[in-house]
């Protein structure tokens, strides 16, 4: 059995959402600047114009992207032949504390009916699946609360099949409008039940946006989703224009036999997200 | 589509003069409050209690600012989603409220109160914290501290970039997915 030290865990978390804050993955630079070469409206050209400049100046400056630095959202791959030392969920917190203390990021966690801070962004969100190894990946995504809202799990009929899929995405895009800072990537969980549906729709969006799925029927469901919505004219911040999305990723599970569960995972523009093996 | 810079306090012949897709430069101070702190303003107000900032000409920016790092007046400040605000913006605006900053779409109710009490609604790019913080001189908490990022600050702002998305003649910059 492997043991991880906690100040290991303390410390990789801390820089993650540290990092992931200030630095905009390079994926997503590289989509700003593929879409705003695209454009022809001048005011989707001056949306990807202010944000390639937020993003040169956040990786100076050291100030966040966006000041709403997120839910610490975490999906963990802990192999089943090591431990971490004090255990996992108390270290990822620490981390969480640390980086968000340390990086003068905004604490957005309160409770749900008082509404009071936590002061520290935890407790954080954790997803823990026990894989075979001794190695420790964990995933980390600073979800904002703004585009979060714009989710949606719901549950059609399966006669409804892929035309009802669509059909429901796409407007759940469409309804979503302005608000979830678009362009945004878009997370799409079928299968499972509620809970699982979500979690994989949420998971989905840790892809890289040039990752095309291994499976060529739903790499082409992606794109002609993807495709359907930069079709409803929506724009950078809604605003009008060819993308009103980056990407379109989807995750599946099997499910029973008398559902179809859905999920639609709205990701803005600050698609901030980070890995680390231990 | 023009360009103006204005100053704070807005007046009626400012905001009069502002059509959907102008672009307002705006230097002077504006106050931040989002959520908890509407909430808490409106309480006062039934109460009858004074504000902790004059309404009259006033400017409001829906945004949770990132903490100060040391030497910087306030950390990243973009702005947050709006329709969250809708049901207590009609009742500031008839008190003298002349403009709210935030971004995405606004429910009827505000677009007549809009029209009704001659007030405007701004956009500001979102997601664009560090860039909108450069044009933010100071920063200081007047109200509601325990409320932490979401406290009422009062801000100084220089040239900060704003977009008329709903003026007050009934237009709406947004454009209208194309969907049946």
């Amino acid at each position: 059995m492997r043991i991880i030290p906690a100040a290991d865990v303390i410390e990789a978390v801390a820089t993650m959402c540290m990092e992931s804050n200030v630095e905009l993955p390079a994926d997503v630079w590289a989509k700003f600047r593929e879409c705003a070469a695209r454009e022809e409206s001048p005011s989707a050209k001056e949306i990807f114009r202010q944000l390639l400049e937020n993003a040169d100046l956040a990786k100076e400056t050291r100030l966040p992207l966006c000041q709403d630095t997120g839910l610490a959202v975490f999906f963990v791959e802990l192999g089943e032949d090591c431990r971490v030392e004090g255990g996992l969920r108390e270290a990822v917190n620490e981390g969480v504390r640390k980086g968000y203390k340390d990086g003068y990021l905004r604490k957005s966690v309160c409770d749900p009916f008082t509404r009071k801070n936590t002061g520290d962004n935890t407790p954080a969100i954790i997803h823990i699946d026990l894989v075979p190894g001794d190695r420790l990946k964990i995933f980390f995504m600073a979800k904002g609360g703004g585009s979060e809202n714009m989710s949606r799990v719901t549950f059609l009929s399966p006669a409804q099949g892929w035309p009802g899929i669509k059909e429901f995405v796409v407007r759940r895009v469409a309804e979503a409008g302005p608000n979830p800072c678009p362009p945004t990537v878009i997370g799409v969980g079928i299968g499972g039940n509620a809970e699982l549906s979500a979690i994989i729709a949420k998971k989905a969006l840790m892809r890289d946006l040039d990752d095309v799925h291994p499976d060529p029927d739903i790499a082409a469901k992606e794109k002609e989703l993807l495709d359907a919505i930069n079709e409803l004219g929506i724009g950078p911040m809604g605003l009008g224009g060819k993308t009103t999305s980056l990407g379109v990723k989807i995750a599946v599970a099997p499910c029973h036999l008398a559902s179809l569960p859905l999920a639609v995972n709205v990701q803005c523009h600050s698609a901030r997200h980070r890995e680390v093996i231990l | 589509m023009s360009t103006y810079k204005l100053t704070t306090p807005l007046t009626d012949e400012d905001v009069c003069k502002l059509a959907i897709g102008d672009v307002v430069l705006l230097t002077g101070t504006i106050y931040t409050a989002r959520d908890a702190a509407h909430k808490r303003l409106v309480e006062s107000l039934d109460k009858g209690e004074a504000l902790p900032f004059d309404l009259k000409g006033a400017l409001v920016y829906y945004v949770g600012p990132s903490p100060a790092p040391p030497g910087r007046p306030i950390g990243a400040a973009g702005p947050t989603t709006s329709y969250r605000m809708d049901s207590y913006a009609p009742r500031l605006h008839s008190l003298g409220l002349k403009a709210t900053i935030g971004k995405g779409k606004r429910s009827d109710e505000v677009k007549a109160a809009l029209t009704a009490y001659k007030a405007v609604y701004f956009g500001a790019t979102g997601g664009a914290g560090a860039l909108l913080s450069q044009c933010i001189k100071a920063a200081r908490v007047i109200a509601y501290e325990d409320l932490g990022p979401e406290a009422i600050r009062e801000l100084t702002v220089v040239d900060f970039p704003l977009l008329v998305i709903n003026d007050t003649k009934g237009g709406e910059l947004y454009v209208k997915p194309k969907i049946d």
